[in-house]
């Protein structure tokens, strides 16, 4: 259930222009036309006692203990069913009510054990507060007759029980799991008096739950109940902060007992999720104490000395020595810095001030280089800004939803219920994508187009829409008229309509029948609000930033930029993507996205920073790995990011990474980059510091400290201590200093402060004097950039060529319960649902390679070869493979090839031309990685 | 900087700018991509590598565009 902190309404907000007056107890109360009489009660602060309803679910009146009387009416209806009518004289206390309500209450304790006091809801339980409020003493039926008092608790789930004695069959939890979740995994089987909740045939775990924890919530008994709450008992205050997984940025509620988290609960308020969470942020928090973390600063002199715990001023003093005669040696341009996409706002514009500022140059990047930046650079070409365009409310307007290259359903969970529950509203589906992913089919939701594309090919099926729209007309020529450069857009049309970019002239290449391309671009044009939705399927190709332009191309063509229901919409992978790269986290931008090369923006900073900056871009991730073959790149300071597991073609960023003289990894764990590492600094979760977030929709929300960092410091502190150890001080006592700085230097962060983040929740930036409140739709008068700019998509594609060598494609992607590289969920127990990475083919090509599911197999491309067991899908297509890349043995990166986006270097991940054989043993690679992995494990202090 | 993957990163470059019909343009696309992202050591290398091996594998149109903006592509000392 709910937090005890929050107040439940009993029935959703309505929103209608059209007010109702009624009178409630004598008391006068208006309300918007729609709403219950128990949610009008509620606002004129009387309490009907309720079982079934809650505020996040329609009502459903089954409990009947929320009876009114109603002047003129017979009978006693249930407050929660019933809309309020104008002048209606409702009354919620008299002898009668209270008589009912003591029957109904009496009927379903006589069927409840009564073993409060040690039951895991004492102190939290919706049933024990009802039999207070209706005032039952008495309990008149014993247990000798039929009763539901016996029955098998299901464990099964890692993070909470289903303990059926306890049960009342409100259905909460069925309703959440299908209006917030979406998943309908549970159902009431049997009628009346037989009727029990069930998972399907099976239990929890093997059931087609997600564990999303909403049932967990919705469940006023101990039924559904969270095991941290039946070991650590309740929490006894609770603190608002947001997730730490994913580009969503969930609001929680830490719940704690002292220090220590007792349970994460999604807050109600939460402008991103409102009040809804996924397994990751619900339940995988454990990871924050996990015994693998590390306490202690550690230096050693070379990659194969142990290492040696040493104080922190030894540390950072050390790493400061060290990065000072790398630059004396080697010069200026020698090292540099890398921003960590889940750490904060404040912390990653602290790391690239020391770049800038105390290394003085711009030798800056994180890890938005391997995921969006093809985003950053295709909508800053085109609309202007470097974002998305709108809020995730908006799907709510959305009459169509396109969505590519995303599987939100298991990336973006609650972003991916709400797309679902407006799908099943009525809204149309478009999803291109090459594999069948879960939303392509669903309960009560069908794709009306899956273009299965064949990887690579984005841009041109992109190019063919864009085509069929103009060609038949359907492009908003007015819209184009008055908010896009027209000699731009003329180019463009002349290119777009050559008759290479029509979809019959390029089904060869993208596998994908023409007239599916035409129904599927006329639907996007005239099927009303269109919204596109993408993710990293679109930016990790060569042609990346090339389709993020066609995208935002097709969404000015047909006038879908610039109001709710429309847009284009990144769904950003980490936690604080977008928010490392408003931070200046780029080597060719400051702060804001302002190239350095602008004097103007240079002098802005050097007068604060009281330093020259230099005027040069730095080079990027992967510039940095080749410099460092080279010998011209010697030093780099690594903040929570883990490269060497994250990056592709392993075999290169390791070479690299064993060439630095210093590398200095500030992070939680001992991660993959850490084993080359020559100062290890502990890092802080997000649970010990405070600080803000912006997820993928730019709202910027507060992280809170709820406990002490276990080794000392948060990162901020870290990077300060460092700068000051380098000769460069940084003064700051409070994180909220380092957001008042970055909004003295960002004009779309000028209104932002930790007061007004205090009083709005959170923020959408372009926040300034033009917007105060924040911007939750961009682009809606004209595009930020000032006109709209077409830009010519031509097709081109992938040099990764499949051969009679390598005939399948590889392309990765990530699942529901695993995060990233895995360093937090694998620490928790979301392995219960993956334990290992595995290949995904169809029958048909495992069936050539007499491959069977489960089997082992190599997996073998031009830049190396790992081995993994198989997974005989039909999701995938024909000559097309699939693994995602949580575990660092798996290897799914010795496999991808250096391949990268043409304006940025992201690197083409989706796209591997491999072989696949069975084997029966695993890689070199992975024997050498184990060998290195013990021998790492070996160094470290006992 | 390994001569062989500039090669590839400005051909690649190039080969989005090859779309541009105006000469001019196309020049300055790539011209201009490469100086706002390239950090000074990689448009050396480049340049180098036109120079002493008179630019092998580089496509044309980088080659064109090197040539054009040699000044302003190249560092300043
Ligand atoms: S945890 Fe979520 S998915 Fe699982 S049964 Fe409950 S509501 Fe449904
Ligand atoms: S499990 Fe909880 S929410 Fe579901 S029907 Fe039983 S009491 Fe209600
Ligand atoms: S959807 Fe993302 S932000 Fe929300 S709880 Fe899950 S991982 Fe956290
Ligand atoms: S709360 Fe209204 S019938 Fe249950």
């Amino acid at each position: 259930m709910y937090s005890t902190k929050e107040p439940d309404a009993g029935t959703p907000a309505r929103v209608s222009s059209q007010l109702v007056t009624l009178q409630i107890d004598g008391m006068s109360v208006t309300v918007p036309a729609g709403t219950s009489v128990m949610r009008a009660a509620f606002d004129a602060g009387v309490r009907v006692p309720k079982l079934c309803a809650t505020d996040h679910l329609e009502a459903f009146g089954s409990c009947r203990l929320c009876l009114v009387e109603i002047e003129g009416r017979r009978g006693f209806p249930a407050s929660c069913t019933t809309p309020v009518e104008a002048g209606m004289r409702v009354t919620t206390q008299s002898d009668k009510l209270a008589k009912l309500r003591r029957n109904t209450m009496e009927l379903y304790i006589s069927d409840h054990p009564l073993d409060c006091l040690t039951c895991p809801a004492n102190g939290n339980c919706e049933l024990q507060d009802m039999a207070g409020v209706v005032g039952l003493r008495e309990v008149r039926y014993g247990t000798e007759g039929e009763n539901h008092l016996v029955g098998t608790k299901d464990t099964s789930n890692p993070y909470f029980s289903f303990d059926p004695t306890k049960c009342i069959v409100c259905s909460r939890c069925v309703r959440a799991c299908e209006e917030v979740q979406g998943t309908f995994a549970l159902t009431v089987d049997g009628r009346g008096f037989q009727s029990k909740i069930a998972p399907g045939p099976t239990d929890f775990l093997e059931s087609e739950c997600v564990s999303c924890g909403a049932c967990v919530q919705a469940c006023p008994t101990a039924t559904l109940m969270e095991k941290s709450i039946t070991d650590l008992g309740q929490p006894d205050h609770s603190v608002v902060t947001t997730c730490a997984y994913c580009g969503v940025g969930c609001s929680f509620r830490a719940e704690m007992k002292g220090n220590q988290v007792v349970r994460m609960v999604p807050n109600k308020n939460g402008q991103a999720n409102h009040g809804h969470s996924c397994v990751k942020g619900r339940f995988a928090w454990g990871y924050a104490t996990h015994p693998d973390r590390l306490k202690h600063p550690m230096i050693r002199a070379k990659i194969t000395d142990p290492w040696r715990v040493v104080s922190w001023e030894e540390a950072l003093a050390h790493a400061a020595s060290e990065f000072r005669r790398i630059q004396e040696k080697h010069g200026r341009g020698s090292i540099g810095g890398i921003t960590s996409s889940r750490c904060s706002n404040e912390e990653t514009y602290l790391v690239q001030k020391l770049v800038r500022a105390a290394f003085g140059n711009n030798n800056v990047d994180t890890c938005a280089r391997v995921c969006h930046s093809p985003t950053g650079y295709g909508l800053k070409a085109t609309l202007g800004e470097s974002a998305g365009t709108q809020n995730f409310d908006s799907v709510d307007a959305a009459d169509v939803v396109m969505v590519m290259g995303a599987n939100p359903t298991d990336a973006h969970p609650v972003f991916a219920s709400r797309m679902k529950r407006r799908l099943r509203e009525g809204a149309r589906l478009i999803v291109i994508d090459p594999r069948r992913i879960d939303l392509v089919r669903q309960p009560h939701i069908e794709a009306e187009f899956h273009l299965a594309l064949r990887p690579g090919t984005n841009a041109a099926i992109l190019n063919a829409m864009a085509h069929v729209i103009v060609e038949e007309g359907l492009a908003r020529e007015e819209y184009i008229r008055q908010r896009c450069d027209l000699p731009e857009f003329e180019k463009w049309k002349r290119f777009i309509l050559e008759p290479k970019n029509s979809p019959e002239a390029l089904q060869e290449a993208t596998g994908v029948p023409a007239d599916q391309v035409r129904g599927a671009a006329r639907l996007y044009a005239t099927g009303g609000n269109a919204a596109i939705y993408y993710g990293l399927g679109v930016t990790e190709h060569s042609q990346g930033s090339t389709t993020v332009m066609a995208i935002a191309n097709l969404a000015m063509l047909t006038g879908n930029v610039g109001r709710p229901g429309v847009g284009v919409n990144p769904l950003r992978g980490q936690n604080n993507v977008q928010g490392s790269c408003d931070m200046g986290s780029f080597p060719h931008e400051l702060p804001g996205y302002r190239h350095v090369s602008d004097p103007a923006v240079r002098e802005l900073f050097s007068t604060t920073w009281g330093v020259p900056i230099d005027s040069e871009p730095g080079l990027r991730i992967p510039n940095m790995f080749d410099a460092a073959i080279d010998g011209s790149f010697k030093g780099l300071y690594v903040q929570g990011e883990d490269i060497a597991q994250s990056d592709p073609d392993t075999q290169h960023v390791t070479r690299a990474l064993s060439a630095m003289e210093c590398l200095v990894v500030q992070d939680i764990f001992l991660n993959e980059t850490a084993k080359f590492a020559h100062v290890l600094l502990p890092g802080s979760s997000f649970l010990e510091k405070d600080g803000t977030f912006t997820n993928a929709e730019r709202r910027i929300s507060r992280v809170r400290k709820v406990m002490p960092p276990l080794a000392g410091y948060a990162d901020w502190q870290v990077t300060v201590e460092l700068a000051k150890a380098l000769g460069y001080p940084m003064h700051y006592e409070h994180p909220s200093q380092i957001m008042d700085e970055i909004a003295a230097l960002t004009p779309t962060f000028t209104g932002v402060s930790y007061e007004r983040l205090e009083r709005l929740g959170s923020i959408q930036w372009p926040c300034n004097a033009q917007a105060p409140e924040g911007t939750p739709v961009m682009h809606v008068d004209a595009f930020v950039r000032g006109k709209g700019r077409f830009v010519v998509t031509e097709y081109v594609p992938t040099p990764e060529r499949t051969s009679r060598k390598f005939p399948l494609i590889l392309t990765t992607g990530r699942i529901l319960s695993q995060y990233n590289v895995g360093a937090q969920t694998r620490r928790t127990q979301n392995g219960a649902w993956h334990d290992a990475d595995r290949l995904e083919l169809h029958p048909h090509d495992a069936e050539n390679r007499g491959i069977r599911d489960g089997d082992w197999v190599s997996i073998r491309s031009r830049a190396g070869e790992t081995a993994l067991r198989a997974k005989i899908t039909e999701r995938m297509q024909p000559g097309i493979v699939y693994t995602t890349f949580h575990h660092p043995d798996s290897g799914a990166n010795v496999v991808t090839t250096d391949n990268s986006d043409w304006a940025t270097n992201c690197p083409e991940y989706k796209v591997t031309a491999v072989e696949v054989t069975p084997t029966t043993k695993p890689s070199d690679w992975q024997k050498d990685f184990q060998r290195f992995t013990d021998a790492q494990a070996a160094l470290m202090p006992q | 900087m390994d001569p062989k993957k500039l090669v590839k990163m400005a051909n690649d470059i190039a080969t989005f700018f090859d779309a541009e019909p105006d000469r001019a343009a196309r020049l300055s696309g790539i011209s201009g991509h490469i100086k706002r992202f390239w950090d000074p050591r990689m448009r050396l290398a480049l340049f180098h590598h036109l120079d002493q091996d008179a630019g092998v594998g580089l496509k044309e149109s980088v080659i064109e565009a090197l040539t054009v903006s040699r000044d302003s592509l190249l560092p300043k000392p």
